[in-house]
């Protein structure tokens, strides 16, 4: 190798030791807050809307994407919830965005998409389809309303 | 060098088609700030729906405009540093079939029927004539590299001790790039979508063509950025009125870009259902490695330019920054690369928060990704493009550019509305600002039950800067046009600038040779993305049918062409 000039010894350096801190931040955040969707097989029984309580905490939700509505449209919990939301489309590519709760999915056609979020505020979250779906796109939104009446 | 008729109605083709279509990409562009900021609440405007205009934006500028400008630029370098012409044969029918194919794909857009975006994800379906017309854009935008490859072999055998030039070695890396990575969408487009979208196949598998388009679609953006970093190392310094600080560092990351550029595509399915938390990662972290080329680069331009000042009298640690021609009309380009390069710090930073899984989960097909990739694609990438288009236009042509002092602001202008766009959709993105949405009609229209007064004033940020954008791109077009129009005044040549290196490194075989670099690719590629592609294989149910923008109901698979 032929001699390298001594600010590029250190700016190699710098970069090393930036890029073992975005690795080893990308690691630890794993598995802490929101992690990455869980990857499971399709089942024809996701794609019946459906909101299941399993304990006075924990509620399963299969919400289904269509053009240009989610079903449930209105997912009422209490307070404190624990929600396993199973997603999947009958259609186009959909999206399923809850912001508050960095809840960040893609509804596909013939896939189910998985993530748990626990609800600890009273109030109105709303799931915002961030895919373009077709001419409704633009209307499609459902909420979660955290504890307001106590199940429906 | 003086270069044949023949070239040089190819280069003024292959420029001019693009920057003319970019008008409509332009207006566009304009038209989706005015929608989303709710100044209007309509489907469409002058017979163009919202959807369809995001459709040509998305097509032209990302993929026409930068595809185009990568084969004028490619013959270019390839011609000026190896002294030799293409194949006329093989370069007017690879134009040929990039011309036809977008002339279809046009044809389908403006008529309306494939407003699908330019990702054009199943199981929505555009006209077939859409597809057709992307698979012969890339297939045409192929054929270059073979005969440069040929050109390349034929030269490197009379100078073997020889140092390939930066550019040559920057123009091959690319196209290889492209031909790896659109070779992966060649078969999504012909395999899968284009007998679905005709009928004879009833079904698609929605998440493999999602992970065949990624796998493209990420390589893609090095694919536009890659001319703009051959001018930053090969012209940049010498416009400056310096050095290349390192030959060699420019050579180390072009062939980390060769290896870090197409196994990394999964980045943008975090999101993705029926792909392994295990894969995503993986990739996430390999993303990670193209932040090595990316700093080298960062160094080498800052260290060149520092050359550059130090060598027109500046003083203190940040003194050159002061001395730079930024504003010297003979040396517009300065100002089309530096004001790239600035927007693009943000555009790496923030490319860098979505490199996450975690991060992208705040961000994911939020307003966010605009304001990323408008710092990148918008900035470096489209700068270079429209800048050196303007330069091989005039010099090629022996005219001078039309009003020289407008030119050199445009990019300035540009940088400030890009800044002002970018932040009003990354802090929209931040609180859930979808992006790809009509928000007019809905989320900004106070009638509507779905008003959501937060995004006021990002969506309003978004507009001022795209109104400023728009401007900076009118005198853009009045400089371009106005040149192309004017008469010929001086020699007309094939020039470029060449930067001489400080540190001219003596020649390292390892960087001077494919070999090698081509087998890590491949097996990095490999181990990348076997798992990735026997999960999208495995884990998804039944194929979807085929879906239109307008309608809730598949069509019948009897029913071939709508």
């Amino acid at each position: 190798m032929p001699e390298m000039d001594p600010s590029e010894k250190k700016v190699l350096v710098t970069t090393g030791i930036v890029l073992m801190l975005f690795i080893f931040s990308v690691l630890y955040a794993r598995n802490r807050n929101n992690d990455l969707p869980e990857c499971i097989p399709y089942n024809k029984t996701y794609t019946e809307p459906k909101i299941s309580k399993i304990d006075d905490s924990t509620y399963q939700v299969f919400a289904v994407a269509k053009m240009w509505q989610f079903e449930p449209s209105k997912i009422y919990i209490p307070v404190g919830s624990e929600v396993d939301f199973y997603v999947t489309s009958m259609d186009v590519v959909h999206g399923f965005n809850i912001p508050e709760k960095n809840v960040n999915l893609m509804a596909v056609y013939g896939n189910i998409n998985k993530t748990t979020v626990k609800f600890e505020k009273a109030g109105v979250y709303k799931i915002t389809c961030h895919e373009y779906c077709g001419i409704g796109h633009q209307s499609m939104q459902a909420e979660v309303i955290v504890n307001i009446p106590l199940n429906k | 060098m003086q270069i044949s008729k023949s070239l040089k109605r190819l280069i003024y083709w292959q420029l001019g088609i693009p920057v003319t279509l970019l008008t409509i990409g332009i207006y566009h562009g304009l038209m989706q700030t005015i929608y989303r900021s709710g100044l209007i609440h309509q489907n469409s405007f002058a017979h163009l729906d919202y959807y369809q205009g995001l459709t040509l934006h998305g097509v032209i500028n990302a993929i026409v405009l930068t595809t185009f400008f990568a084969v004028a630029f490619g013959h270019a370098t390839i011609t000026f540093y190896l002294k030799s012409e293409p194949n006329k044969f093989i370069s007017w029918l690879s134009f040929w079939l990039m011309a036809i194919g977008t002339d279809f794909a046009a044809w389908a857009m403006l008529s309306g029927k494939a407003s699908v975006l330019y990702t054009f994800y199943p199981p929505l379906k555009g006209h077939p004539l859409f597809y057709l017309g992307a698979a012969l854009l890339i297939v045409g935008s192929w054929l270059p590299l073979f005969d440069w490859a040929r050109m390349y072999v034929h030269w490197k055998k009379s100078n073997r001790e020889t140092k390939t030039p930066l550019a040559v070695l920057g123009t091959l890396v690319n196209f290889i790039i492209w031909f790896v990575c659109t070779l992966a969408v060649a078969y999504e487009v012909l395999v899968l979508l284009l007998p679905w979208a005709l009928g004879w196949k009833p079904t698609v598998n929605v998440t493999l063509a999602r992970t065949l388009f990624w796998f493209f679609g990420h390589a893609l953006v090095y694919f536009w950025l890659l001319p703009a970093y051959i001018m930053f190392y090969t012209m940049l310094p010498k416009l400056a009125g310096g050095k290349l600080f390192s030959d060699l560092a420019g050579r180390i990351a072009l062939f980390l870009f060769l290896i870090f550029s197409v196994p990394v595509g999964v980045h943008h399915q975090y999101s993705d259902p029926s792909i392994s938390q295990g894969i995503k990662l993986f990739q996430g972290l390999l993303t990670y490695g193209v932040t090595i080329p990316s700093f080298i680069t960062a160094f080498t331009l800052a260290a060149s330019l520092e050359y550059a000042g130090k060598k027109r009298g500046s003083k203190g640690l940040l003194g050159f920054f002061k001395k730079l021609p930024y504003l010297d009309p003979n040396r517009y380009l300065f100002a089309y690369m530096i004001c790239g390069l600035i927007l693009f710090i943000f555009g790496g930073l923030t490319g860098m928060v979505n490199a996450s899984g975690q991060l992208n989960s705040v961000v994911h097909n939020t307003a966010w990704l605009p304001g990323h990739f408008h710092m990148t694609v918008a900035g470096p990438v489209f700068l270079a493009i429209i800048g050196m288009s303007l330069y091989l236009y005039s010099t090629n042509s022996g005219k001078k550019i039309f009003l020289p002092r407008l030119n050199v602001i445009i990019p300035y202008l540009w940088l400030i509305g890009i800044l002002i766009f970018s932040t009003g959709l990354s802090w929209g993105g931040l609180i859930g600002e979808p992006r790809r949405t009509n928000l007019g009609l809905t989320y900004l229209n106070p009638k509507n039950e779905l008003f959501t007064p937060e995004w006021v004033p990002t969506t309003m940020l978004a507009l001022l800067g795209g109104i400023i954008m728009t401007i900076a791109a009118l005198f853009f077009f009045i400089v371009f046009f106005g040149t192309m129009f004017s008469r010929k005044k001086v020699q007309a040549q094939l020039t470029l600038p060449v930067s001489e290196a400080l540190h001219d490194e003596k020649r390292i075989p390892l960087f001077d040779t494919f070999k090698p670099w081509l087998v890590t690719m491949a097996v990095i590629l490999v181990i990348s993305y076997t798992p990735a592609l026997i999960n999208a294989l495995k884990n998804p149910g039944p194929g979807a049918p085929r879906f239109t923008p307008d309608s809730p109901v598949p069509q019948e698979t009897s029913n071939t062409i709508k």
